[in-house]
């Protein structure tokens, strides 16, 4: 099968509009002969249910928390870019698009990146008149923040709960809908599979996580609007339950799945305390407009820092490194994310790291707090301090923060075409479930808005052109695929319920985790990967031998929940380290150790690489077949990324 | 550090539940207290017994999915922050920590610590909303707010739906939850054209579900793990009454 991207002929800044216009529209009276599946209620899924429940269709939406208004997305922090140039300071579509094309290092495609800077401004005025409480200024008027990798302040935000905010407005439509009769709403469901008739999806396989029920749900469309799998490597900032299960099986089914290897390290967590950890906390990247990253000179009074023989505070600026700043002096502390990370692993690696584990770097607020005085700080960042403060036991206003990277969001995921469906006719992914927009890193403040252009303002539009293709006719569970699927769903539940080894799942997870960061993670390397290769296909073999899962399928049943995403951790993982073994270059996220320029930066290959590597999955245990689409450029010049 | 959990245990919402004891060992002060629990569920995994159920996602105190009711306490011991940014700092070696589900009729019990809190959802359904459609809304920099108000809204959002305030209350009241979304709208301009008929569907909602009446005691703002404040159930009240009294037939 060859990839057709269906990217629109003509400029760039058309494109979009054109589409629009030569899409299928279905009558309003024949909307409601429609069926729309929609998993996941983060902000791509609660935006495009009540946008496509608003336009008339039937809307079954799903998802694993007791409600949609948990879902993920609540916990971002910084804020949400748009191309808005409120602050006049040069901002512009083309500025957010090349941006973006630049910061994901030329990995992504023009005509997405175009389109979700075109529909960036539409996002801020519909989140406005939903009662979304922005930050404003004293007249009244929406304030902006600037964020990594920009030059300019195009950043809306809500003190340090954008997420939050953005997503009780998605929620609050969602419920508009829900009251209407045009959602009905499945809290404590778990998508375990999708359904496909005659190679087009027609519905999923859920279970009901409070009685463990099977039950299948058919639709003329699925939407998968379920997050990213950051949590293959155990400790990330996502939530403990976010998971690939709904991605992966669509995979299975048919669903390509693209640039799995391209994971984002976000450089300002909270450094782990010990093996008791179960996740890992991000501290805002607007922390950068003020703090001040650095580690000690030298490798002596690091060490004398990490016994606790020298205070911070003590250290004279002579003897600091502010190494962002040193390195590169025309973006300091604000360079994109993957940079930011890489250089703080290259200092903890030289022995320069602070904390009582040497893994950490500092950011030092002394300096903002001198400029602007301690109050303005606290208004600024008081809930990132306090969280800092409660996490650590350590006050952030007197002594500098320590931070690290931890792996917070995933750029791969199911290859889209520019209607956002995959190689499964019907079938659609929305937000991080999806590869398309940030190539192979995101900037700061691009996750909220690719999650809300997706569900409100592309999804409404491209889904009606299918819709119309196939047509109204009524669809129901009575096809024998469905009870087929069924069948196999509760085959699997049964496989995992009977195992009773002597590890638990738990352990299985956390040594997944360990060999995804080691050989995975922040710098890779064809020796390690080959390595990590064969130890993820020993423990993956040992889980289905040796794990312990208990309890019963006919209840709320939390080990098993587990089980089943640990399950199907165990086999991304492998096609994550064959994605990074097949990209020999380095490009944004995603370094391999044999590629770099002279000064130790991502070296490009754009000769051999730059396209999208989607996999197709063949059987358990096959080697994948990797498909290739060619990235085109037409309208920006691929240069080595330089932030200095 | 060495602790004593009386943990309450429930098979589900059909079945009487009781109070099972569990030592803690190995407990380190970094911990938080859900890792505290996770470690005693792997313990309880490993013999072969039932792991202890509850409810948790984020672990960072903004999806509001965390609820223990911990020494007689929503959220536990410190003040503004929700079980799952509990440390274990906060305890003493060798202390009992008695860990219950919230405790309120409009919240039954599912398993073991984990409650059904979907009436909230319904409240919201009945009006936690401005009508409006994707598209065709004005620009944002259109609507015009004082920093003052859209602060104040601002506070009123950041509620996460924990239902602690429900588990405070003697009453099992749910008004600091429902204020605090009025409130959110009532302040902004955006909310206006809906405000009357917004505030009466939520509460007559609120009533249906079985929630207990509101006796101004405070120990909702009190325990609130964002720090709600009261003053939103005064709002609302003033929003009701005006509804009530004053708006109904504009506004019906």
């Amino acid at each position: 099968m060859t990839l057709d991207a269906k990217i629109p002929e003509g400029p760039l800044a058309e494109k979009w509009s054109k589409h629009k216009f030569n899409l299928k529209l279905v009558n309003p009276a024949n909307k409601r002969k429609y069926t729309v599946i929609v998993v996941g209620t983060g902000l791509a899924g609660a935006s495009a249910a009540a946008s496509l429940a608003e336009l008339g269709y039937n809307v079954k939406a799903f998802c694993f928390q007791d409600s949609p208004r948990r879902a993920h997305s609540i916990a971002a922090q910084g804020g949400i870019n748009a191309a808005k140039n409120y602050q006049n300071d040069g901002d512009s579509i083309q500025r957010l698009f090349y941006d973006t094309i630049k910061g994901g290092d030329y990995r992504s495609r023009e005509g997405n990146v175009y389109r979700l800077a075109e529909v960036s401004v539409d996002i801020i005025d519909q989140c406005v008149a939903q009662g979304v409480p922005f930050a404003r200024e004293y007249g009244g008027l929406l304030d902006n923040r600037s964020f990594g990798g920009a030059q300019v302040s195009r950043t809306f935000y809500a003190r340090g709960q954008t997420g939050q905010q953005l997503l009780l407005g998605a929620y609050s439509a969602l419920n508009r809908q829900i009251h209407a009769g045009k959602v009905t709403m499945y809290n404590r469901h778990e998508m375990m599979d999708v359904v496909t008739i005659d190679g087009h999806a027609k519905g999923i396989v859920t279970r009901d996580l409070v009685t463990g029920k099977i039950e299948s749900h058919a639709g003329h469309a699925v939407l998968l609007c379920t997050g990213g799998y950051g949590n293959v490597f155990y400790l990330s900032t996502n939530a403990m339950g976010c998971n690939v299960t709904a991605a992966w099986k669509a995979h299975k089914r048919g669903a390509y799945f693209a640039n799995p290897c391209f994971t984002q390290i976000h450089p300002t967590c909270i450094p782990v305390t010990g093996d008791h950890q179960s996740k890992l906390t991000l501290m805002s990247e607007s922390l950068r407009n003020d703090g001040r990253v650095w580690v000690p000179k030298t490798k002596e009074l690091a060490a004398k820092l990490r016994k606790g023989e020298i205070k911070p505070a003590s250290l004279k600026e002579e003897d600091r490194d502010y190494f962002l700043e040193r390195k590169y002096p025309s973006f300091g502390n604000l360079v994109p994310r993957d940079v930011a990370s890489r250089n703080a692993k290259e200092m903890v690696d030289e022995g320069r790291g602070v904390g009582g584990s040497g893994i950490a770097v500092f950011l030092d607020f002394a300096d903002a707090i001198d400029r602007l005085g301690e109050d303005n700080v606290r208004a600024k960042y008081g809930n990132l301090f306090d969280m800092y403060q409660q996490i650590t036991d350590e006050d952030p206003y007197k002594q500098p923060m320590r931070i690290y990277p931890a792996v917070h969001y995933t750029m791969g995921g199911l290859w889209v075409d520019y209607n956002l469906m995959t190689t499964v006719p019907g079938l659609y992914a929305l937000g991080e479930a999806n590869f398309s927009d940030h190539g192979a890193n995101r900037l700061g403040a691009s996750a909220l808005m690719q999650g809300l252009a997706d569900g409100y303002f592309v999804i409404p539009y491209t889904l009606g052109d299918y819709l119309a293709t196939i047509g109204p006719k009524a669809v129901n569970t009575d096809h024998p695929a469905f009870a087929e699927t069924e069948r196999e769903v509760k085959d699997r539940l049964k496989q995992l319920l009977s195992l009773k080894g002597t590890k638990t799942v738990n352990e299985y997870h956390r040594e997944l985790g360990l060999i995804m960061w080691e050989y995975c993670g922040m710098a890779r390397n064809e020796e390690g990967l080959t390595k990590a290769k064969d130890l993820i296909r020993a423990l993956r073999k040992d889980f289905w031998e040796n794990a312990f899962v208990s309890g019963i399928n006919e209840e709320f049943n939390q080990n098993l929940e587990k089980a089943g995403r640990v399950a199907d951790f165990l086999e991304l993982g492998e096609l994550m380290v064959d994605d990074a073994l097949n990209r020999k270059e380095s490009c944004g996220g995603h370094l391999r150790l044999e590629s770099q320029t002279e000064e130790g930066e991502a070296k490009r290959d754009d000769e051999k690489y730059s396209y999208v590597a989607a996999w197709e999955y063949k059987a358990d245990n096959q080697p994948e077949t990797l498909h290739k689409e060619k990235l085109v450029f037409e309208n920006v010049k691929l240069s080595q990324r330089s932030y200095k | 550090m060495k602790l004593t959990l009386k943990v309450w245990r429930q098979k589900n919402a059909h079945t009487k539940g009781k109070f099972v004891t569990y030592p803690a060992d190995h407990v380190s002060p970094d911990m938080s207290f859900l890792e505290m629990l996770d470690v005693v569920n792997e313990d309880l995994i490993r013999k072969g017994d039932e792991p202890i159920h509850f409810d948790h996602d984020c672990r960072e105190g903004i999806c509001g999915s965390c609820s223990l009711h911990i020494n007689g306490r929503p959220h536990g011991p410190k003040h503004g922050t929700a079980t799952c940014q509990l440390h274990m700092r906060s305890f003493k070696d060798g202390d009992n920590i008695v860990i219950e589900p919230w405790r309120a009729l409009a919240f039954p019990v599912i398993k073991d610590l984990a409650t059904d809190r979907s009436a909230f959802d319904r409240i919201q359904h009945a009006g936690g909303y401005v009508s409006i459609n994707t598209g065709g809304v004005p620009d944002a920099n259109d609507i015009l707010i004082p920093k003052v108000i859209a602060d104040e809204a601002f506070n009123s959002a950041t509620c996460i739906g924990c239902g602690a305030c429900v588990a405070a209350c003697k009453n099992a009241s749910a008004m600091l939850f429902v204020s605090a979304k009025v409130s959110q709208m009532a302040l902004l301009p955006q909310g206006q054209p809906e405000r009357y008929r917004r505030v009466q569907a939520m509460v007559e909602q609120m009533d249906k579900e079985g929630f207990g009446s509101c006796t101004n005691t405070g120990a909702c703002e009190a325990e609130c793990p964002k720090e709600i404040s009261l003053s939103n159930i005064a709002r609302m009240n003033r929003d009701y009454f005006t509804a009530k009294l004053i708006k109904e037939e504009v506004h019906h």
